[in-house]
Order: structure tokens, then sequence, then C-alpha cells
């Protein structure tokens, strides 16, 4: 071997996983600020929660995982689509209500979905995810297939019941389970400061007899160790973690939203904590890749996303033949 | 070979032999072992009626006992459906679902359809549900039709033993989400029941009596009532066609019309409370279809739009019985033959 000796780097990623991190975190980005475009246009139908700001959760995390591990999302669902694995062009088609879409057409934003993959669904319902990912993990329990189950839940979810039965039934059953919430400071227009009762969404792991991790959620290093330890010790059969990732989301509740009710913390955190600029200076700064390699990334990403756009504005829409199918397997 | 046994044993037949036949079947619900974390017995109760004692030593690790908390454990029992497992997951009493109602109707009726066709969720949600044990009106109720509504869910009502245990063995091996009511006042009701496993299929009603006067449409444990009513107008001269619905989603419409094509008459009994219920939709299903085939008005014979009451005085007043459906009967008549 001639090659010289690889460069230590954070988290024990290599050059490679480096590039495939940043990739997925700048497609998360690029997927949101072009459908911050595009919904403004008025070609979306619906309404949109975009997941810009919040890469470093999703990326961080979905990283640690593989085919045998399940996810459940929220209704920002994006980035977790994307870091899971499911096909850019297809989520695009899904969103604009095409045929092509992940689901048909019959999904939208806030169902996308591809089991395959194991990516159980952006969901609609606060709360939603973290019971079925108890399933899912007993799932990987019961089969012995050392998988393990992530629900993304929010801030807003947090004080759901779905949530807190779920923490409660997946440390009784000792599940392979990872409850990621994702406070991004306001549930709609509420502040988490005001509707959490307690200091931070972690402490409440104690209450279940879990282990309860705070995490900076700008900083992809710090997602990516956190989760890390958590899913090697869920795979392990050391049962199930609570992660608080805290960070701002960088637009409104939905696509339109005026967010009146904050200030200007979105301009400060793009500015000084941004996840992507934060990553950047970090692995150029250590020599671990360069901005030409970045660079050449953002420019492949651009162009999925410009022919995602263009290909989900061609394809053909569901018809009325479609209109009844799938609701069952056979009736 | 045939041998008489209870409702109860019927079910747990069932589930018995589909766990022997498919490791992916498993069991979950409050107490469906008992004893968990206790000094004493485990499988101490088999459920709170015992449905499924004695299932938990047979299949080591597949008999899930739960934390009081309806919501986490249907909902993992929709999330494990999805990767591979048949989970057969009891909610103790229907009146219940109003604390998980959103795993149920949010997420699993809505995979298939909303994720395009790529979902499928092999749960089985067992529930008992009506009155008659003065057990009140947070334990008594028969919610079947809110499931009814639902497009995704399949909802099972069998009538007696030998219906449960066909109709459970067809539930944990159908591959959609299906809402599995048993009618706690037949658990000790027996009939004779095949020992080897069989399937009844959905949406085939059961012509439990052949008759040429009129259509008595019942499910659930109104079969019984619409029998014994059928039995009494016998004996004046009026010969009813009952019909046992087994599934009122999938609905067995065809043999609804095909037996009012026949009689012109339909009495609909229905255990739930009036509005928006199973008699409403088979009524609006006749007369749409089949309104020139009427020779009267339709009757539906119901509980009464109100709570169930607790009372041992009030509740056989609020529950459909055997001489309301023979009114009815006699009023579809108007007069002939009676």
């Amino acid at each position: 071997m001639t090659d010289t000796l690889p460069t230590p780097v954070p988290g024990g990623l290599d050059a490679q996983r480096l590039r495939e991190a940043y990739r997925t975190m700048r497609t998360i980005r690029a997927f949101e600020e072009r459908l911050h475009e595009e919904f403004a246009s008025g070609d979306i139908p619906g309404f949109v929660h975009l997941y810009a700001g919040e890469e470093a959760s999703a990326t961080g995390v979905c990283m640690h995982l593989d085919d045998r591990d399940s996810i459940a999302s929220t209704h920002r669902g994006h980035g977790h689509c994307i870091a899971k694995g499911v096909d850019v062009k297809a989520m695009m088609a899904e969103i604009y209500g095409r045929r092509t879409g992940a689901c048909q057409g019959k999904g939208g934003s806030m169902h996308i979905a591809d089991l395959s993959k194991g990516m159980l669904g952006a969901n609609g319902i606060v709360g939603g995810g973290p019971p079925l990912i108890c399933g899912t993990a007993l799932a990987s329990k019961q089969q012995n297939t050392g998988g393990v189950g992530v629900a993304f839940f929010g801030d807003g979810a947090s004080n759901q019941g779905t949530t807190l039965e779920s923490l409660n039934l997946a440390s009784v059953w000792g599940l392979p389970a990872i409850f990621v919430a994702e406070n991004n400071g306001f549930a709609e227009a509420t502040a988490s400061a005001w509707s959490v009762a307690a200091d931070n969404i972690a402490d409440r792991a104690a209450g279940f007899g879990i282990p309860g991790v705070i995490v900076d959620g700008f900083d992809f290093f710090a997602v990516h160790e956190a989760a890390g330890e958590a899913i090697e010790r869920a795979r392990g059969g050391g049962g199930p973690t609570l992660i608080e990732v805290k960070f701002t989301r960088y637009y409104g509740h939905f696509e339109g939203d005026q967010q009146s009710y904050r200030l200007d913390e979105v301009k400060q955190a793009r500015e000084t904590v941004d996840c992507l600029k934060a990553f950047r200076s970090r692995v150029t700064g250590t020599g671990l890749l360069d901005e030409a390699g970045l660079e050449s990334i953002d420019g492949e990403v651009f162009a999925l996303i410009d022919a995602a756009v263009a290909e989900a504005k061609q394809a053909p829409r569901p018809t009325r033949s479609d209109l009844e199918t799938d609701v069952y397997v056979s009736y | 070979m045939a041998r008489t046994i209870s409702y109860r044993e019927a079910i747990n037949e069932a589930l018995t032999q589909e766990m022997e036949r498919d490791s992916s079947v498993i069991v979950m619900g409050e107490d469906n072992a008992g004893g968990a974390g206790g000094s004493g017995e485990q499988d101490a109760w088999g459920g709170v009626l015992g449905v499924t004692k004695g299932l938990y030593h047979k299949f080591p690790g597949r008999v899930l006992d739960t934390p009081i908390s309806e919501s986490a454990f249907i909902g993992a029992a929709i999330g494990a459906a999805t990767r591979g497992q048949r989970p057969v997951a009891e909610l103790m009493f229907i009146d219940f679902m109003g604390v998980c109602f959103d795993q149920i109707f949010n997420q699993a009726a809505k995979f298939r359809y909303m994720f395009g066709g790529k979902a499928v969720t092999p749960v089985v949600i067992r529930t008992m549900y009506g009155a008659g044990l003065n057990a009140a009106a947070q334990h008594s109720q028969s919610l079947y039709p809110l499931f009814t509504h639902i497009p995704g869910l399949k909802v099972v009502l069998p009538s007696n033993a030998y219906e449960a245990k066909g109709l459970m063995t067809q539930a944990v091996r159908d591959d959609d989400p299906v809402i599995f009511c048993e009618h706690k006042a037949l658990y000790d009701t027996t009939a004779d029941v095949p020992e080897d496993s069989y399937t009844i299929p959905f949406g085939e009603a059961n012509v439990v009596r052949d008759g040429e006067d009129v259509t008595i449409v019942a499910l659930g444990r109104m079969v019984h009532v619409a029998e014994e009513a059928a039995g009494e107008l016998a004996t004046s001269g009026i010969s009813a066609d009952v019909l046992d619905l087994r599934t009122t989603s999938p609905l067995d419409d065809e043999t609804i019309l095909e037996s009012v094509a026949s009689t012109g008459r339909l009495v609909v009994v229905d255990e739930s409370n009036p509005r928006c219920n199973v008699a409403t939709d088979v009524s609006a299903l006749v007369a749409r279809e089949a309104f020139s085939s009427l020779r009267a008005p339709i009757e539906m014979v119901t509980a009464p739009h109100t709570p169930v009451p607790f009372s041992d005085a009030l509740e056989p007043l609020y529950i459909p019985d055997a001489q309301r459906v023979v009114n009815a009967v006699k009023t579809v008549m108007g007069g002939q033959n009676a």
C-alpha cells in the first residue's frame, strides 16, 4: 500500500462517509429551498412543512441505519425521507400529486413513505409515529434482526400521550427503539419554552427509566455521535433512548406562515450556526474534504433537484381509475 | 370432528392453531397472559375474560402483556404488522377505542391507500362489545358502526362459536386490518365446532333460516334475537328469512338484495345506537337498490339514542329483544298473515 494513512476524522467517518453526509444534508436543504420557491408559484397542491435548518438531525441519525431499520416521521418529513434513502424524484412527484410519486399521488407531502426502505411515512398526526415505532422495534426483536426503530417527532408531539405512552412501553418491553425529539422551538406558533413543562424534553427520559440526551441540532457530528451510541445500545439489547435535538426551523410552520410569533432567530441561526456551514468549515478546516469537492456535490444536488422538479411537472396525474384502488389488499 | 365448545374456546382454538401454523402471529394486550411482574402465577388471567388463557405457556415470547396504554400497544401492533408480524391485539372493551382511535383510523386504515398501495398491515384488533351484563355506559357499547364507516378496515361480528373460530382464522390470515368484535354475552354460549382449522370468508352473509314472507337482517348477538323471533313468528304462520351479516365491512349487498327481492319486506336488527348504524346502512341500501321489490316500509329494531343504562330494570329495555322484532315484522306484514 502506497496510499497515505487516512486522517483521523470526527465520529470515525472517512472521507467517503463525510461526502455522503454532506450530500444528504445538501439534498435536503436544496429540496426544501426549491419547494419554498415552487410553492410560492402556486403549482403545488395542499400545504408543505419544510425541514430546512434541521438537516443535521435526520442525517446524523439515519447514517447509522440500514434496511433492517425503520423510521417514523412527522408532517415535517421530507428530510427524514431523503436521509432514509427515499428516491428524491419520487418524493418530488408525490408532492406535486403525480401518479409517478412515491405514493402514486395519494399521500402528498405529509404522507411520503417507502416501506421497502423502512420509511413508515411522514405523518399528518402529531404524535402518530412513536407507537408505530414500538411495533417495528418489536418486530425486529421478535425476528432477531438486530434492527432498530427510530421515531422522529417534534416538541409539539413531546406533549402527546401517544409519545409518553410509547416511551413507557418501549422501556417496559426493552425495545430497540430510539426517540428523537426534534425541538425546533415552536409547535406551530407556540413556543416549546412555554408548552413543554420541563427545562428539556430529554429530562422526561428519567421518568421512564431510560437515558435522555440533549444535542445541538446544528452540529451534525454531535447528532451523529449521540445517535450512534443510542443505536448501538439498542442493537445490543440495551433498550430505548430519548434524544432531544435542539435547533431552529428556517421557515414557518407551513409555507405561507407569516411567523409573526418570532423575531430574528432564523437570520441569526443561518448566519452563525447553520449545519451545512458548520460542517463545511469543520471538514475543510481539518483537510478532510476540500471546497472544490463539496461544490461539485452541490452542483450534482442542484441538478438532481432541477430534474426532479422538471420531471414532476411533466409527470402524469392520477386518473379517475386510481380513485378507488388500493384501499384494501382484497375486499 | 366437531364437538361442542364455547365461543371463548373457539376463539382460543383459532388463535392456537394459527400460532402453531405461522410463527409471525403474536398476541398482545392488557393481561393477555396476566401476572406480569407479580409474585404469583404467570398466565393468571388469559385476558380479562380468559380468551387467550394458555397461549402464554404454549408459545413462549409470543404472548405479550402490556401496560394499560392502548394508544401505544395498538399502535405497536400496527407498526409490527408493517414489518412482517401478524399481531392479534386485544383492546379489552370496544368502549376504550376512544383512547387509541387515531392509531386505528388514521394509521392502520389509511396506510395502504395513502402510501400508494405499497403497505400491507395484517393486524387483528379483538375487542368485546355489547350490552347485557349490567356493565353500564362505558363498558357496554356496540360501536362497530364507527369502524364500518372507515375505508381500509374490515369489521367482523361472529354470532356463535362456529362462526367465531372460522372468522378468527380468516382474520389472522387476512392481509388487511380487521376489527374483530366479540359480544360479551356470547362467550359462554356453545356450538358444534370442528377441531380442524377452517376459515369463513368475509363479505358472505349466512342465511341462518330460510323464509318467504320477510327478510330479517341481523348481526352478532342479534342473530339469536332474530332467530327467536322467527321461531315465534312461524307459529303465527309467518316465515322469515334470517341473515347473519357476519361482517359489516365488507357488506354482502348481494345476499341482502336477493332476499328482499324474494320476500318484499325488511326488518333490520342492530344492537347499536340508531343514527348512522348498520340498520340505517342496510335500509338505505335496500331503499336505493330494491325499492320496487318492497311491499312495505322498512323497519329497524335498534337500541335507543341513549347511552347504555346500568340498572337491571333499564338495560333489558335498551337491548332489542325478540318481542320487538316480532312486532316490527308484524308491522311490515301490515296485518297480513298476522
